[in-house]
């Protein structure tokens, strides 16, 4: 693990968020009202970065190993469940009822605009919240 | 549609792209927002630190532009302070019991050709619309 390089692709990604608009809620919003007055901003910044991705990790897994690394930690789990689809939807009604997502949520803390950071604790707290029930299902 | 900003998103999206590009490439791991958060607010051994600095790199990052560009941090949609706790909640536990979210799920499943990723982006992207519709209706077209 190359420790600058994780440092300056966090940058690059922060940067990244708040250029292409995912740091107002009100454009995320936007994006998401296809029923209503429909803002495709964000399908670009989705495509546009599935479309590097396309390319760049075509040549990344030419590789055996990464530059810095041992191995690629990729998921392992192939399995459609219930875990990923109500996961998903899960997500997604948070999404669309405050506009944020885990990326720039925590990227709009630099603002010190309160619902960002009530975002990111609230965030904490439901994570916290799926270990506890993670571990009763287990248990049961 | 007087927000259309083609041009800026293709650009923050490219940059997206890179960043999880360099993860991968570099050091073998995915870009996946909500799992790397998790894994600094709930370590394991030998994890934790490469995850916070991620995480600081994307305030770094943030603080850059909040220099440049402090209207790009403006939150013109008003929820009451519940409903953004409420959202966070939902964000939080939906990301763990599906394995991901937006950046792990969408940015770098896809091009992976991960089924599993396709199957969330769906259900994130269709759910996120419904709420934003049903808000719309309850909320009078907030």
């Amino acid at each position: 693990m190359n420790r600058s390089i994780v440092l300056i692709s966090g940058i690059l990604f922060g940067i990244g968020l708040v250029l292409s608009g995912m740091t107002q809620p009100s454009k995320v919003i936007g994006f998401l009202d296809f029923f209503g007055n429909w803002d495709p901003s964000l399908a670009f910044v989705m495509g546009g970065a599935v479309l590097v991705n396309l390319v760049l990790f075509r040549f990344i897994f030419k590789r055996q190993r990464p530059l810095f690394a041992e191995k690629f930690h990729l998921p392992t789990s192939k399995d459609i469940d219930w875990r990923l689809v109500t996961g998903g939807a899960l997500f997604g009604i948070g999404w669309g009822i405050a506009g944020f997502c885990p990326g720039p949520g925590i990227t709009s803390l630099v603002s010190l605009q309160a619902p960002a950071f009530i975002f990111v604790i609230a965030m904490a707290a439901g994570m916290f919240l799926f270990t506890a029930f993670d571990k009763q299902l287990k248990k049961s | 549609m007087e927000n259309f900003t083609p041009f800026a998103s293709t650009i923050g999206g490219i940059l997206i792209g890179l960043s999880a590009a360099i993860m991968l490439g570099a050091n073998g791991r995915i870009a996946g927002i909500s799992g790397i958060f998790n894994g600094v607010i709930q370590p394991q051994k030998g994890e934790f630190g490469w995850r916070a600095l991620f995480i600081g790199g994307l305030l770094v990052g943030g603080a850059f532009m909040m220099l440049f560009t402090p209207e790009s941090f403006a939150i013109t949609v008003e929820r009451a302070p519940w409903m953004v706790a409420l959202a966070g909640l939902l964000v939080g536990f939906g990301t763990r019991l599906g394995s991901g979210c937006t950046s792990g799920h969408g940015v770098c499943g896809l091009p992976r050709f991960s089924a599993r990723s396709l199957v969330a982006t769906v259900s994130f992207m269709a759910t996120g619309a419904i709420t934003v519709f049903v808000m719309n209706l309850l909320l009078g077209g907030a």
